[in-house]
């Protein structure tokens, strides 16, 4: 009886196809990855179990450890025209070369009154270095550009703006600081503002974990 | 390595002496290659933080003297925020005579039973949570502790934000020397 011959067959498969399936994914990751602007500013929010989130072009108060605060005007259709108001308003007498080069500053982060110095430079202030809005209780400016940004919006979309108004504050900003941003929310008669946190679930047991899983 | 020797044994051999030339296989190796590529992603993937910032809804009430709010002696509920993330509670009215017995300290870890358990205790219309931070307390506290309030959910208008009296000031800074709270 002839011995039968098994062909003996290769175990090598061919990695190419896993290999650019790998790479793909590999792209795809890095490029869907949206790139955080580098943070100038070092803020650890606090968190909560806030599930909304947080809008990009908004009207954002910065509060940072030392207590200092900072204003960045995301919306960039209107960022011109507060510029603009509270030059006007506050008679800093910026020309418009000036006003269009400060438009492209990214922080506002000085006292109304250094505003035209810091123009003149020729090279920009990094927002570390600034020495942050006044938001005291004797001189708020904070209430000055709430009132030009409640100006420049005002007529449009109110619940639109209530939701641009951000404050993001560090975990170790002492309280007062932020009491005073409240202040300065109030006397411009807004009452709604929103908090920039990191989301967390809510805690198991709690009252609102219980909701959340009864209406699921 | 990955490869099993496939030629079959003793095929056709040419004549001695006739040199044979070897034919090199073109193929490449890819296993370490897509073991590099999975080991990226998995790195990447580990990597990117998922968290991603959310927004929380902050009300503030109007401030209007002829409008003060009353609140129930029974369904109130202080806390007050102080120094190193410490919390003080009292209920009611703070009593001249009985200050260190209703004044008590306690923790954010601790805090969510204690307002679950007023909140059980209390009906529902009378129940208050009245919040005071301290100037010592910091931002994360007066955003945890009304992250707290809707934890446990209480309903909005059951709890507000007011400023501090000087006796619970004085009371916050004795209980702070007294436990040691830097």
């Amino acid at each position: 009886m002839p011995k039968v011959k098994i062909p003996r067959k290769s175990t090598t498969v061919d990695m190419t196809a896993m290999c650019d399936v790998a790479f793909l994914l590999l792209s795809f990751f890095i490029l869907a990855t949206k790139q955080k602007p580098p943070e100038v500013l070092t803020v650890t929010p606090p968190s909560s179990v806030a599930s909304q989130v947080a809008p990009d072009n908004a009207i954002l108060i910065t509060l940072i450890k030392d207590g200092r605060t900072f204003l960045m005007l995301g919306d960039e259709t209107k960022k011109s025209d507060i510029l603009k108001n509270i030059n006007d308003a506050k008679g800093l007498g910026l020309s418009p070369a000036e006003l269009a080069k400060w438009n492209k500053q990214q922080f506002i982060g000085l006292p109304l009154n250094k505003i035209k110095g810091s123009l003149a430079l020729a090279k920009e202030i990094p927002a570390d270095k600034m020495e942050g809005i006044p938001t005291d209780s004797t001189n708020n400016e904070m209430v000055d550009w709430l009132r030009s940004v409640t100006n420049v919006y005002a007529g449009g979309d109110q619940k639109a703006l209530e939701k641009m108004l951000l404050v993001k504050g560090d975990n170790n900003a002492l309280y007062p600081a932020f009491k005073n941003i409240k202040q300065a929310f109030k006397k411009n008669d807004i009452y709604k503002f929103r908090i920039v946190t990191n989301g967390q679930a809510p805690p198991p047991g709690s009252e609102l974990a219980k909701t959340a899983a009864a209406s699921k | 390595m990955a490869e099993m020797d496939t030629s079959s044994g003793g095929g056709h051999k040419k004549g001695p002496g006739v040199k044979k030339g070897k034919k090199l296989s073109t193929r490449v190796d890819l296993t370490p290659m897509v073991d590099l590529g999975f080991l990226l992603i998995t790195f990447f993937v580990f990597t990117t933080t998922m968290s991603q910032s959310t927004a929380m809804n902050m009300n503030e009430p109007k401030d209007d003297p002829n409008q003060q709010l009353k609140v129930k002696n029974s369904g109130a509920m202080t806390i007050l925020l102080g120094k190193g993330n410490q919390v003080y509670y009292y209920y009611g009215q703070l009593e001249a005579d009985k200050l260190s017995e209703q004044f008590k300290s306690t923790t954010f870890k601790d805090i969510r039973n204690l307002i679950n358990e007023k909140r059980k205790a209390t009906p529902i219309d009378d129940l208050m949570y009245i919040i005071k931070s301290d100037k010592n307390s910091t931002f994360k506290n007066a955003i945890d502790i009304l992250d707290e309030m809707t934890i446990s959910a209480v309903p909005p208008g059951h709890y507000a934000e007011v400023d501090m009296t000087p006796t619970e000031e004085l009371m916050i800074q004795q209980t702070e020397t007294a436990n040691g709270v830097k």
